[in-house]
């Protein structure tokens, strides 16, 4: 606080920016150098451009792994955004019968995290048999997804968004004769966009981050998902860093791109979540 | 069209706000009943299948040796009787508990001193607020792969390079049993601190902007403008943050499985990464639903305690 100069405050930016953003920067400038340094070593600046790392970690697994990273992502959030704008209609918008106790039920959930019930969750994948293949959960997409479907947050985030959606817009459509469904998916569901968006980030990294589940899930590397590829990736005296981190990169930028693209509804939710929830 | 029984004008009524009003009929039609649980039907599903089941079956585990293709032998209470005497669980015990703190703690005072520096509404303040916060949104894998790399234990990696110009090190990191839980912390705040960051950077907007200008008209410093304002009006957040961090930093799994595995010689064993060692290396599932069990008891203790604490305190 004693700093009260301009040039203090800027060195401290700097000094800021390079503690939380220059790391990230290493490892760029790492990856697509084309002289690697010794092991364990990171560049400043690349030197001599190349994509030969990142090609090298794309047929070690990576490109396994972003696959099926992309499909558990885009399934399983599809999947979480649906499940909780249904029950979030029900919860906000009509009164019934054990609507108090049904919403402490899905925060209770809050408190049984994968990490706490992945052992006994992982057993209950292998008595659960899938239609037309025959086979458990295990060792298959379903069990990648599944478990993450059912998700406090967006349901806590939605109900309360879907209680400040004035009730006229939806009388107006029930006198022209709307019904249930449709007063859910035309009129209520289209207000809620900045909600659904902001459930849309935290469940994209949500999903993206796991790393215990698909660690007990996958039992081949055809079904591990990029998190798990990334931890298998070791250094070598040849190539340095370089091809591990390259995946590290790979694995990076989805999140960051995500939050750069979204970045309002993501504070926004950020704040919601942790203030009032 | 959902009732097909005598429109009444009361029936008319309730079939206009979707709501049963005082007054009304005291039975609904039975599909108007049903209407809501059909909506919360499939998220009930899941959680029932994917949270409630696995919870009651760790548990049910938790009272048996688990051996493959031979059947669960029933052992009472022998997991628990075992879970109170084992050190290396009660050492998991105490590292994971000094993690929570230490990490929750400095991720908050980090994050406060980034939100001072870093506060109001200036553009070049708020680029650099989205620059700092990138650590929080990088997967918790890649952020662990990273350090492990910025803390590598030759004078090459990038950290020690540094330390080696300033004359200290090479340091070990996480390659020490005496270093190896304090880089983990380190790495933790460097990942949670932006986050407390932005919280802290809205808690500071939100204060009275007259508050400040009564200190200034009693000629308060600038420290004290701090002490005597913005701390007592960032207590309440803060405390939310540090408990429920803490909660949370009980249940620590990926960082530290990837960054040390739990070692050299279990010095950063965490609860959940000798849990997960117990079912996947030494094959005793029992133990391990045994040791998700209590920490589940614990986490709901802990998360229950808060929430009557906030009730009373109404905040």
């Amino acid at each position: 606080m004693r700093i009260r100069t301009r040039a203090g405050v800027w060195l401290l930016y700097a000094l800021v920016v390079f503690v939380f953003v220059y790391p990230l920067w290493t490892v760029v400038a790492t990856v697509f150098s084309k002289r690697q340094a010794k092991l364990g070593a990171m560049m400043n600046v690349p030197h001599g451009l190349t994509g030969a790392n990142v090609s090298q970690a794309w047929h070690l697994g990576v490109a396994r792994g972003l696959l099926n990273s992309l499909i558990v992502v885009a399934v399983g959030l599809t999947l979480q955004l649906t499940v909780s704008s249904l029950a979030a209609y029900a919860l906000a918008r009509k009164r019934f019968k054990g609507a108090g106790i049904v919403m402490l039920a899905i925060l209770a959930t809050m408190m049984m995290p994968e990490e706490v019930i992945a052992v006994p969750l992982f057993q209950v994948l292998g008595k659960i048999h899938q239609p037309f293949t025959g086979g458990t959960l295990v060792n298959s997409y379903g069990g990648l997804i599944l478990p993450l479907v059912g998700w406090a947050l967006p349901v806590y985030v939605l109900t309360g968004f879907m209680k400040r959606v004035p009730l006229e817009l939806e009388e107006a459509a029930r006198i022209d004769g709307a019904g249930d469904f449709h007063i859910f998916w035309r009129i209520v569901l289209p207000v809620c966009r900045p909600a659904l968006g902001t459930c849309a980030v935290f469940g994209f990294l949500m999903i993206w981050d796991q790393y215990l589940l698909p660690l007990l899930v996958s039992q081949s590397p055809k079904m591990d998902t990029l998190t798990v590829v990334v931890t298998s990736l070791q250094a070598s005296q040849e190539q340095g860093e370089g091809v591990r981190l390259a995946a590290v990169l790979i694995l990076a930028v989805p999140g960051v791109l995500v939050y750069l693209a979204l970045q309002r509804l993501f504070e926004r939710g950020l704040l919601s979540g942790s203030l009032k929830g | 069209m959902t009732t097909e029984t005598t429109p009444t004008p009361v029936a008319a009524d309730s079939v206009l706000s979707g709501r049963h009003r005082p007054g009304g009929p005291a039975v609904k039609p039975f599909r108007r009943r049903l209407g809501p649980w059909l909506y919360l039907a499939p998220l009930l599903l899941f959680i029932g299948v994917f949270k409630v089941w696995p919870t009651v079956w760790g548990v049910y585990l938790s009272f048996f040796h688990v051996r493959p293709y031979l059947g669960n032998e029933y052992v009472g209470t022998a997991n628990y009787a075992k879970l109170f005497s084992d050190p290396d669980l009660r050492s998991a015990v105490v590292h994971t508990l000094f993690d929570a703190v230490f990490a929750v703690s400095g991720s908050i005072f980090v994050g406060f001193w980034l939100a001072v520096l870093l506060q109001g509404p200036a553009r070049h303040v708020r680029i650099l607020r989205t620059a700092v916060f990138l650590p929080t949104v990088i997967a918790m894998v890649a952020a662990a792969e990273l350090w492990t790399t910025l803390l590598y234990p030759s004078p090459y990696g990038s950290v020690n390079s540094l330390l080696g110009k300033a004359g200290i090190g090479p340091e070990p990191f996480f390659n020490s049993p005496h270093s190896a839980l304090a880089s983990v912390i380190l790495m933790q705040i460097w990942k949670n601190a932006p986050y407390d960051m932005v919280i802290f950077v809205a808690g500071l907007a939100s204060i009275d902007r007259e508050m400040y200008e009564a200190c200034q008209l009693d000629g308060a410093t600038r420290w004290q403008r701090l002490r005597f304002v913005t701390l007592p009006s960032l207590r309440p957040i803060t405390t939310i943050v540090l408990v429920l961090g803490i909660i949370r930093g009980l249940r620590v799994f990926t960082e530290i499985w990837v960054s040390t595995n739990g070692g050299p010689a279990g010095s950063s064993e965490s609860v959940v990464t000798f849990l997960y060692r117990q079912f996947s290396q030494n094959n005793d599932t029992g133990y391990a639903a045994a040791i998700g069990t209590a920490l589940l008891v614990v986490t709901m203790v802990l998360t229950c305690l808060m929430l009557l604490w906030r009730r009373r305190k109404d905040i």
